[in-house]
């Protein structure tokens, strides 16, 4: 794997049943590359966690996903209300997710403090009324 | 602790996955929430909850988890059978309540890992 491998998903807001699904190809495409494990996971928990607030939340948007040998780099950005308070979002159990999300088992206001925890790298920048925009990264070390 | 070994404890049955019943199982996790679940759970888990929908077995497709034992004596449907199956997770069904199950896997040796802050 010396080329850069760029994935690239449209989410659609609302669809429960196949959210996650882009999560799962990049986690399926890691691990046939021989990504190590620990990456891998990494990857796939903030991944996900970032598809799933992107199912919740927002109307629609893309996430690309671009793997070189140094770094896996994930950008998710969408169309939506946006973020208010970032801070406050960031916080640990802080949830808008109305109940019949969390009928599903989210909403419990641990997806942004997740993703911040498994990713190396975290980044959100948000405009209200326009909408939110997630880059994260996850280092490959050297062996 | 190995899967055969949880559904024999817990008098549950095979859903899908008999064939991985020898896989080892280190640590366990009782949950509904999924976030939680994201948020705490350690790899090579089972994963005791009472949520029956497709994003269970995603999460557990993202965490690793060797087996997802539902209590309560929830049934999943088709899809999510089918989904376990492509991602070789073995699931089980027990007629044990959340509390009930844990204990029993908890008295057999089973952890969930440290307190949280």
């Amino acid at each position: 794997m010396n080329e850069k491998i760029v994935l690239r998903y449209e989410v659609d807001p609302n669809d429960f049943t196949r959210a996650g699904e882009a999560s799962s190809n990049v986690k399926r495409r890691l691990k046939l590359l021989g990504v190590d494990p620990d990456i891998v996971r990494k990857v796939a928990i903030s991944l996900y966690e970032g598809e799933i607030n992107m199912v919740i939340h927002s109307y629609g948007g893309i996430i690309e996903v671009i793997i070189s040998p140094e770094e896996i780099e994930m950008i998710l950005t969408d169309k939506g209300p946006g973020i208010e308070d970032i801070e406050l979002a960031m916080q640990a159990g802080y949830s808008t997710a109305p109940d019949n999300i969390r009928n599903l088992g989210f909403g419990a206001g641990m997806g942004l403090p997740n993703m911040k925890k498994y990713s190396d790298e975290f980044n959100i920048e948000s405009t209200v009324g326009v909408g939110t925009t997630v880059k994260m990264k996850v280092f490959i070390p050297k062996e | 602790m190995t899967v055969k070994e949880i559904r024999e404890a817990l008098g549950a049955k095979f859903i899908c996955g008999e064939e991985f019943q020898d896989r080892e199982v280190h640590s366990a996790c009782g949950a509904d929430m999924m976030s939680d679940v994201l948020a705490f759970m350690k790899e090579k888990s089972v994963l005791l909850t009472g949520l029956c929908n497709p994003q269970v077995i995603r999460t557990a497709e993202m965490m690793d988890v060797v087996c997802i034992v539902f209590v309560r004596g929830k049934m999943p449907d088709e899809t999510m059978i089918e989904m376990a199956k492509e991602r070789e997770i073995v699931l089980l069904s027990t007629g044990h309540r959340m509390f009930t199950a844990c204990g029993i896997l908890y008295e057999k040796g089973l952890r969930g890992g440290a307190p949280c802050q």
